[in-house]
């Protein structure tokens, strides 16, 4: 009978061996990099809605305050998309034929939510949190935590996509080191946290000088960027200003109760 | 044979663990706001719904008519309900430029960014510095954020009644400064405007933020 195995074939079985070591490693590594990738997190991706909303036009361009349509944001949990009634203030002058308004006016005419042409009901929610996590709008801004540090550089959104992923570790990134994302404008330093927030929006509307950090913060996904040492420090003497305390942060009961 | 049972159970096991997985706690049986319901009842599919017409919510109770609606005894109320200090100001200032400032601009005079970018309005946003409305009583500020005014829809869902307040009080302060003369001016700082005389408008004055009240 001849031999079945030839001797390469040790060299094969030793091979298998080593690979199937490996497998479990490159499973879970392919596991952690969709379980990150946009395809899974929907970063980066512009949502469909039902009327082709911009952000770049109406807080950018016309510098409307993100507080009107969004009025809920300091002062609660949720920060709310506006009804149909805050479009109308504008668009029952102004752009009445448009086309692509017309689900504002169906809206409005029969108390039914703005919907896709298909009648699926309601904006498409851009960023969420799974049910077992609380989430607060209101202690984020009073603390001096841009929007855009969170939600990306809302102000150029054309059609408006998730600036971050949302997983655990990103909020943990920030809740270890706040100094890391506080910042203040130089020119008007007595700002509380809070008016530091739109403070900043302002600046980019009144077309004031900007820094590297605002222009990141603006065009850029600011949590990209690692701040610089001295920034750093800045944000630690800011901690102390704007009452942020570390404690609990991390603490699990913090975001999940 | 054996081998085939060793595999089998560890398959089961396998099957077992992940049966464990479930999403249940991503999507709990509870509606966060502004969620979409499937309910049948809910004619318009939105989880949160109206309040019943009527509803007093505890505490909530709107007893104060004037405070409430700016009218007293079916009159325009001519005094501020509230108690006016620097801090109401600088609040009122804060959501004038907020809710109102895009349409009337930041002074008032009705040239906000709407108008400015070459729209046509149907009717433009009033300015605030005719003298109709300077003699105005204060209620009816109070009143048109809370109701609309002509082509003008409320504010009201926004601004809560306190702050309609802080508001008109702020409107008070850019007509107080829009229409001000040097004689407005405490005379150790009218000595410095007349040094520079020609220079600066009354209009430059009444940028938010420097106006005295
Ligand atoms: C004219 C009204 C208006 C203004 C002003 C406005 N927004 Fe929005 N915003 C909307 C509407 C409508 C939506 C829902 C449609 C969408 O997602 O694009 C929305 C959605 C969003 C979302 C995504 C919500 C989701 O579904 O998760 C974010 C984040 C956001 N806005 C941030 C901001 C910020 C930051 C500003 C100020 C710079 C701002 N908005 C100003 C009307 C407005
Ligand atoms: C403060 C006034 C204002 C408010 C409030 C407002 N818009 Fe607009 N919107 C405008 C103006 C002004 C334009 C167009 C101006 C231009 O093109 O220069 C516009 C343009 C648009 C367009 C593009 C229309 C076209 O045919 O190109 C869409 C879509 C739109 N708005 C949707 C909305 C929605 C949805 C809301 C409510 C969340 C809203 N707007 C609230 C002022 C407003
Ligand atoms: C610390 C990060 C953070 C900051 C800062 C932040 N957001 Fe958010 N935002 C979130 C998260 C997380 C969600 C998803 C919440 C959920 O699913 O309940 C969200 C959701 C939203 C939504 C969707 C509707 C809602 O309330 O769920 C809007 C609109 C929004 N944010 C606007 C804003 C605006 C405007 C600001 C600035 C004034 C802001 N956010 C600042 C993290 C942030
Ligand atoms: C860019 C920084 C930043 C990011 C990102 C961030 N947070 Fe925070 N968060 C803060 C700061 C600062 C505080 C205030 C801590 C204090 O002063 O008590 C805070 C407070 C909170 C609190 C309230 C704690 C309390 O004492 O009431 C909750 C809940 C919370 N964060 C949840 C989240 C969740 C969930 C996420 C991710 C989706 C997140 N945060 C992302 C900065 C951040
Ligand atoms: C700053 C807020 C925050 C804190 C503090 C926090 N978590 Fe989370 N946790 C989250 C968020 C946000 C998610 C959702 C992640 C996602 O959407 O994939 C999450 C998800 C989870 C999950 C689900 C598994 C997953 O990642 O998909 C577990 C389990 C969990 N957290 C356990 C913990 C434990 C244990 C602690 C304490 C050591 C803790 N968390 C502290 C925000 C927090
Ligand atoms: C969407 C644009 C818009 C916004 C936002 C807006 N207004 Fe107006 N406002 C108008 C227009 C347009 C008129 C003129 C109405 C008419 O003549 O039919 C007007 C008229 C007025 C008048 C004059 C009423 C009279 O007796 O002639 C007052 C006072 C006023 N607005 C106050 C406010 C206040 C206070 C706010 C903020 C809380 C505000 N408006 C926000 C567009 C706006």
């Amino acid at each position: 009978m001849p031999q079945l195995f030839k001797p390469s074939a040790n060299t094969l079985a030793k091979l298998s061996v080593i690979l199937a070591g490996l497998l479990p490693v490159v499973v879970l590594y392919a596991g952690v990099t969709v379980s990150r990738s946009p395809y899974n997190t929907k970063v980066d991706i512009p949502i469909d809605q039902p009327i082709p909303f911009s952000h770049q036009h109406h807080a950018y361009e016309l510098g409307i305050d993100c507080r009107y349509c969004h009025t809920t944001v300091e002062k609660t949990a949720i920060a709310g998309v506006p009804p149909t009634e805050t479009c109308m203030s504008c668009h029952s002058q102004i752009w009445t034929n448009s086309p692509l308004l017309e689900p504002v006016r169906k809206s409005y005419e029969t108390g039914l939510p703005i919907a896709f042409a298909d009648g699926s009901p309601g904006w498409t929610k851009v960023n969420a949190v799974p049910d077992f996590v609380y989430f607060d709008h209101s202690i984020h801004i009073d603390r001096g935590i841009n929007c855009n540090v969170c939600h990306g550089p809302v102000n150029k959104m054309q059609i408006t996509w998730k600036g971050n992923d949302f997983q655990m570790r990103w909020c943990l990134e920030c809740h270890r080191e706040p100094e890391k994302y506080l910042y203040t404008d130089a020119a008007n330093p007595n700002l509380s946290g809070r008016e530091q927030v739109f403070n900043l929006y302002m600046k980019l509307q009144e077309g004031a000088k900007l820094t590297q950090r605002e222009y990141n913060m603006l065009y850029k996904n600011e949590f990209r960027y690692s701040p610089n040492t001295k920034e750093i420090e800045e944000g630690k003497a800011l901690v102390k200003k704007y009452g942020v305390t570390k404690e609990s942060n991390v603490d699990c009961y913090t975001c999940h109760h | 044979m054996q081998r085939q049972i060793t595999i089998g159970l560890t398959l089961v096991g396998a099957a077992l663990l992940v049966a464990g997985c479930h999403t249940d706690m991503w999507q709990q049986p509870k509606v966060k706001a502004q969620q979409k319901s499937e309910f049948q009842g809910f004619s318009n599919k939105a989880a949160s719904r109206p309040l019943v017409a009527g509803t007093v919510p505890r505490g909530k109770m709107k007893l104060d008519e004037a405070f409430f609606t700016g009218f007293q005894d079916g009159k325009l109320v001519k005094e501020l309900p509230i108690q006016v200090d620097e801090m109401v100001l600088k609040r009122g200032q804060e959501r004038f430029d907020i809710f109102c400032s895009h349409c009337h601009g930041r002074n008032g005079d009705g040239k906000g960014m709407i108008n400015q970018r070459g729209l046509v309005l149907v009717r433009p946003p009033a300015s605030y510095h005719s003298d109709r409305l300077r003699n105005m009583p204060i209620g009816h500020f109070y009143d048109v954020i809370t109701n609309g005014f002509g082509v003008m829809y409320r504010q009201a869902p926004g601004v809560e009644p306190a702050d309609r307040w802080a508001i008109a009080a702020y409107i008070r302060v850019l007509q107080t400064a829009m229409n001000g003369n040097l004689n407005d001016v405490p005379s150790d700082e009218r000595s410095k405007l007349e040094a520079s005389a020609g220079k600066p408008s009354i209009a430059d004055a009444a940028t938010p933020g420097e106006e005295k009240s």
